[in-house]
C-alpha cells in the first residue's frame, strides 16, 4: 500500500528518486528509495535499526556517495553538482547528527561561531556574538555558552548541536534520532523545539526517529523504510491504522 | 590445496599493500592541491605551529641537552687516547648537527606530535565531527590536514635547530666537568669545525621529517574507520610508521648528500 498525501505545495523541496547504495556486493542498503518532501512539510522516517535511514540522509548531503538515483534539492540534483554548488546547497541544509558531533576542542560559543565566521565574514564580532546568544537562547541553554562539550549532558549536547545548525538559518532540517537516549521530558522539549523551528523558519524537515511520541508530535507525514525502499507512506493516523503486520509492529506499545 | 590458499593469501596481502600505497599517494596529492588553492587557513596554521612548537620545546630541550652531554662524555676517552682532545668540541658539534639532533628530535616528534594528530583526527572522525564540518560546508581536509602538515613541516626543523643549540650547550657542560674551557673558546671551536654545508642538508632533511610526521599522523587519523578502538590504532600506527619513515628518509638523505657534495 502506498498512500500519497496530497501536497500543500505541488513542487517538492526535496525529491529523491530511485536512490540506491550498497556497501560491497552483499550489503545492499538502499534499493531505489523514493521520497518527496514539500515546503514546510516534515516527514518522519521510521525503520528498523540498520535499515539504512542514516545512510539515506547522509547521501542527501553528500557525506556518502550514492550509487545511482537522483536527489533533487531546490530542483537541483545533489549527485551531479560541482563541489562549490554542493557547498552552497549544504549551507541551506541543517544536519543534526545521531551523535551530536560537537567539536570537542572548542567551547560551545566557538562551536556555534565556527560555521558563522567562515560563511559570513562580513559580520562583526559583536554581530556574531549576538547570533550565538540568540541561537543558544532559542534552545534554552544560554548559560552553557563558555562550557566545553565534554561538560555537557547528552540532551544538552543535542540541543547545542541544534543551535549550531540553526545559526545558519537553514531551509531544510535533517534530524538523525534527535531524541534517542533522552528521558521523556527532555524528548518532549526537543520535539517542541523542532516544532518551533519549523514554525519560525518555515523549514522542511526529515526526522529519523524510533520515538513514536516525537514522530506523532513533529511529523506531518510518516514513511517507513523497509528492505531498502519506502514500504509505506502517509499521515501518522493512516500509517498507524495500516493492517500490514510489519507496519503494525512499529506501533505496538 | 594448502599451496593454493597460501598463494591467494600472499596475493591478497600484496593487493592490500598496493591499495594502501595508492590511497596514501592520493592523500599526498590532495594535500598539494589543497595547499595551493585559496582560501588558506592562516589562523589555524599559526595555532597549530604554536601548539606543536611550543609544547614540544621542553621535551626537545631536555633530550637535546642530555644528548650533547652524553656524547661528549663518551667520546672523550677515545679522543684523549689519540691525543686529540682538542677536537672534542668540533666532533660533538658536527655529529649533533648532521645526524643526532635531527633524528632524535624527529623521533620525539613522531612520538608526541604524530600520535597526537592521529588520535585527535581519529576521534574527530569516529564521533562524526569531520562529517559535521563537511556538512557545514567547511573543507575538513584544508582545515584539519593541510594546517597540521604545514605546521609540522615548519616546526620540526625549528625544533631541530633548537636541539642543535641546546645539545652544543650540553656538550659544553660535558667538557666543563673534566677540563676547563671558556664558553667563548668552546663556541669558537664548534663554529670553526662547522661548514655551512652541514646545516643546510640537515635542515632540508628535517623538513622532510616534519612533513612525514604530519602527513602520517593525519593520514592515519583521517582514515580511521568507525569505532573507538580505531582511534588507538590510528595513534599507534602513526608513531610506528612515522618512526620507520624517519630512518628511511635519513638513509636516503645521507646517500643524496654524498652524491651532491
Ligand atoms: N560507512 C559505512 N561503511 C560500510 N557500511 C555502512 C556504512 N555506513 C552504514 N553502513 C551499513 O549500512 C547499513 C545501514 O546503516 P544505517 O546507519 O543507515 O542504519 P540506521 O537505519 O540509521 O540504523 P540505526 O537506527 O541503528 O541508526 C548497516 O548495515 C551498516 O552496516
Ligand atoms: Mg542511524
Amino acid at each position: 500500500m502506498q498512500t500519497e498525501l496530497s501536497h500543500k505545495d505541488p513542487t517538492p523541496i526535496i525529491s529523491i528518486q530511485g536512490l540506491a547504495k550498497s556497501f560491497g556486493p552483499e550489503n545492499q542498503v538502499l534499493k531505489g528509495l523514493n521520497l518527496k518532501v514539500a515546503k514546510g512539510e516534515s516527514v518522519v522516517l521510521l525503520g528498523r535499526s540498520g535499515s539504512g535511514k542514516s545512510v539515506a540522509i547522509k547521501c542527501m548531503v553528500g557525506l556518502i556517495a550514492a550509487d545511482s538515483g537522483s536527489i533533487k534539492v531546490f530542483d537541483k540534483d545533489m549527485l551531479v553538482m560541482s563541489p562549490q554548488q554542493l557547498n552552497e546547497t549544504r549551507l541551506k541544509i541543517g544536519f543534526l547528527f545521531q551523535s551530536a558531533a560537537l567539536y570537542d576542542s572548542m567551547t560551545v560559543a566557538e562551536n556555534l561561531g565556527f560555521p558563522l565566521r567562515r560563511h559570513s565574514p562580513e559580520l562583526s564580532e559583536s554581530e556574531i556574538d549576538n547570533s550565538i546568544k540568540e541561537a543558544l537562547e532559542s534552545v534554552g541553554l544560554l548559560d552553557a555558552i563558555q562550557k566545553m562539550p565534554s561538560d555537557l549532558s547528552g540532551g544538552m549536547r543535542k540541543r547545542i548541536a541544534m543551535a549550531r545548525t540553526l545559526i545558519l538559518k537553514p531551509e531544510i532540517m535533517l534530524y538523525d534520532e534527535p531524541t534517542t537516549g533522552l528521558d521523556t521530558i527532555t524528548s518532549r522539549e526537543i520535539s517542541d523545539l523542532m516544532l518551533k523551528i519549523q514554525e519560525d523558519h518555515q523549514s522542511s524537515s526529515i526526522i529519523i526517529t524510533h520515538d513514536l511520541a516525537c514522530a506523532k508530535r513533529t511529523g506531518n507525514k510518516v514513511a517507513i523504510l523497509k528492505d531498502g525502499v519506502i514500504g509505506v507512506e502517509g499521515t501518522y493516523e493512516e500509517v498507524s491504522k495500516s493492517n500490514l503486520p510489519w507496519v503494525q509492529d512499529f506501533f505496538i506499545d | 590445496m594448502e599451496e593454493v590458499s597460501k598463494h591467494t593469501f600472499v596475493l591478497q596481502q600484496l593487493r592490500e599493500l598496493f591499495l594502501a600505497m595508492g590511497k596514501a599517494t592520493l592523500f599526498n596529492l590532495r594535500f598539494f592541491r589543497e595547499l595551493f588553492f585559496p582560501p588558506t587557513e592562516w589562523r589555524e596554521t599559526l595555532k597549530q605551529c604554536y601548539l606543536m612548537g611550543w609544547k614540544s620545546l621542553p621535551l626537545v630541550s631536555i633530550t637535546g641537552f642530555i644528548m650533547g652531554l652524553v656524547l661528549t662524555l663518551q667520546s672523550r676517552p677515545t679522543l684523549v687516547e689519540f691525543g686529540a682532545e682538542s677536537w672534542l668540541p668540533g666532533m660533538v658539534g658536527t655529529s649533533l648537527i648532521r645526524e643526532i639532533a635531527p633524528v632524535v628530535t624527529a623521533l620525539i616528534c613522531a612520538g608526541k606530535i604524530s600520535s597526537g594528530i592521529g588520535a585527535e583526527l581519529g576521534s574527530m572522525k569516529v564521533t562524526e565531527q569531520i562529517d559535521a564540518m563537511e556538512v557545514s560546508a567547511v573543507n575538513p581536509f584544508k582545515y584539519l590536514v593541510v594546517t597540521r602538515i604545514v605546521a609540522t613541516t615548519l616546526m620540526v626543523p625549528i625544533l631541530v635547530l633548537f636541539a642543535d643549540l641546546v645539545g652544543i650547550l650540553g656538550g659544553f657542560a660535558g667538557i666543563s666537568i673534566k677540563g676547563d674551557i671558556s664558553l667563548i673558546s668552546y663556541a669558537t671551536k664548534v663554529i670553526e669545525s662547522l661548514d655551512f654545508i652541514d646545516i643546510i642538508p640537515a635542515t632540508i632533511k628535517s623538513c622532510f621529517f616534519g612533513y612525514f610526521i604530519g602527513m602520517i599522523g593525519c593520514y592515519q587519523g583521517f582514515n580511521a574507520s568507525n569505532g573507538t578502538e580505531s582511534v588507538g590504532r590510528a595513534a599507534n600506527s602513526a608513531v610506528v610508521i612515522a618512526s620507520l619513515s624517519i630512518f628511511i628518509i635519513d638513509m636516503l638523505a645521507v646517500q643524496i648528500t654524498d652524491l651532491i657534495i
